[in-house]
């Protein structure tokens, strides 16, 4: 197992998060400190690469390395909370540590911006860390308020898990287990349903933006089948079709969903006490009530 | 149906099934064949047009070369997400067109665009091909050829613009500020440096610049 490097980690946001999902971020930072580690922020981290990796290999391999390089000056490895991100750094890491000529070259690219990168930085996502560092175990041990009762739908996205050679099989893409299990930790239920790897479009919204509708709105016609009263994710590309589109989706298709979405460091945070209002719940476009009310009541009752 | 006899493939929009599956011109058939009526249906396509280089070049690229491996069964297109919605994404025949050679009609389709890159066709290749890295470098060709997508050109500006795809100004740092958080300052000397480097950048921008 790849293991993380001490408890000081750089916090990777990459473009979507710091801008559209704030709550994200929010919440990230506050079950960290429930769980001994922290983030140090690295302001001149930039775009992944992951946008140019067609238009140029070396281009994607040169503005990964830059973050890379930047982490590296520091001693920290990175955290990221975006899949795609995530995956990006992680496959240009696996070549540049691997492939010393092409570390040679990139690091000629890099010669402009006035850093180099040595190959010595580890790199994961949020999830990944907390299921394979911290540990399942010790992800439970914090929780003091269990969501029991409450069922959500964990939707793994894409990058997090594929392509499965560059994650040294830390989860089966498959039947992934990984999120299913940090969810139950929180003693909310994680459902099953129909086509739960398929991808949320994301990708493609600005390419064809009805085909991207569309396989939104195929998987939350799954998750409203299963009963979900909410779906978790980890990814906010994701986050941007389920949330953002929603109600689109619900005009074009004649549908109706009322789902929230909650990113998964909001679930745990609630698990480990804190206030919807610390977790940044309300920048999300739907809110689960019922689990807020019975949180109320449960606290009521233990005060009375 | 038509029965025009169209040279060259056409790709499979606004075609019958029976159209899409093209026909090598040269091929004899039998007088009085019970097949022959229909196998003179639909468009065909011309041996002397293929670009049988076409599979190597992509070869060259990262991520094309497994393409030879492809024995078309077909397992990408059977787990494809797009496809799942819109049929016209074929992976299975991007490849199939690629490997026969028809340049052209795959380097300006629409559809080496819609791949989301969700990877699920790669974990399942038999044959080890990544569908997704290959898709990418049939983008790649495509983008040094002048068939650039409209948003690789906005995504390139924004990148030169602010180092990210978003840009993060006072409103973003407004809220941020609010909710406890540190203001992201946008420092994007480097990504510019690294844009302004790359060969295919200076193509691409110098491209954008005189097309928009």
């Amino acid at each position: 197992m790849l293991e993380m490097r001490g408890n000081e980690h750089a916090l990777f946001l990459g473009c979507t998060v710091p801008a559209r999902c704030i709550n994200y971020e929010v919440s990230a930072r506050s079950i960290a400190k429930k769980l001994d580690f922290s983030f140090v922020d690295i302001s001149e981290f930039s775009c992944c690469g992951y946008p140019i990796r067609a238009m140029s290999h070396d281009t994607f391999l040169t503005m990964a390395a830059y973050n890379l390089a930047m982490a590296e000056e520091k001693g920290i490895d990175i955290i990221a909370l975006c899949s795609a991100c995530g995956a990006t750094l992680t496959k240009a890491n696996k070549v540049l540590v691997n492939d010393l000529g092409v570390r040679k070259r990139i690091n000629r690219f890099l010669e402009p911006t006035g850093r180099q990168y040595n190959g010595d930085v580890r790199v994961k996502h949020l999830c990944r860390y907390l299921y394979e560092d911290i540990g399942i175990k010790r992800v439970t041990e914090q929780v003091v308020r269990p969501l029991t009762g409450f069922t959500v739908a964990a939707h793994y996205g894409c990058h997090y898990l594929k392509p499965s050679e560059i994650f040294d099989n830390f989860d089966d893409p498959k039947m992934p287990k990984s999120l299913d299990l940090l969810i139950e930790a929180t003693g909310a239920r994680s459902l099953y349903y129909v086509e739960r790897k398929y991808c949320c479009g994301g990708g493609i919204v600005g390419i064809n933006e009805d085909t991207a509708m569309k396989m939104s709105k195929r998987k939350m016609d799954f998750i409203k089948e299963s009963g979900a009263e909410a779906m978790v994710l980890i990814c906010p590309f994701c986050d941007i079709m389920y949330e953002e589109y929603q109600s689109s989706i619900e005009k074009r298709f004649g549908t109706e969903y009322n789902l929230p979405i909650i990113f998964y460091p909001q679930l745990l945070g609630l698990a480990y006490g804190y206030t919807p209002k610390e977790l940044g719940f309300k920048y999300n476009v739907l809110k689960p009530s019922k689990l807020f009310k019975d949180l109320k009541d449960q606290e009521k009752e233990a005060k009375a | 149906m038509t029965r025009k006899k169209a040279h060259g493939h056409k790709g499979s929009k606004g075609k019958t099934e029976g159209e899409a599956h093209g026909k090598v011109v040269g091929a004899s058939v039998d007088e009085g064949d019970i097949c022959e009526p229909r196998a003179r249906e639909g468009p065909t396509i011309e041996a002397s047009k293929l670009d049988f280089d076409f599979k190597y070049e992509i070869q060259k690229q990262p991520g094309g070369e497994k393409i030879t491996t492809c024995f078309q069964c077909g397992s990408c297109s059977a787990v494809c997400a797009v496809g799942a919605v819109d049929p016209s994404y074929d992976p299975r025949k991007i490849i199939r067109m690629s490997l026969l050679g028809l340049r052209d009609e795959v380097l300006k389709s629409e559809f080496i665009w819609l791949c989301t890159s969700c990877y699920i066709c790669h974990e399942r290749c038999p044959q080890g091909v990544s569908i997704t890295d290959l898709i990418g470098a049939i983008q790649t060709i495509a983008i040094k050829e002048g068939h650039i997508h409209p948003l690789v050109s906005t995504g390139m500006k924004l990148l030169e613009k602010h180092g990210r795809m978003i840009e993060i100004g006072s409103f973003e740092n407004k809220i941020r500020k609010k909710m406890g958080l540190p203001e992201i300052e946008e420092k994007h000397g480097g990504v510019r440096k690294i844009l302004k480097r790359a060969e295919v950048q200076d193509l691409l921008l110098k491209k954008i610049k005189e097309g928009s």
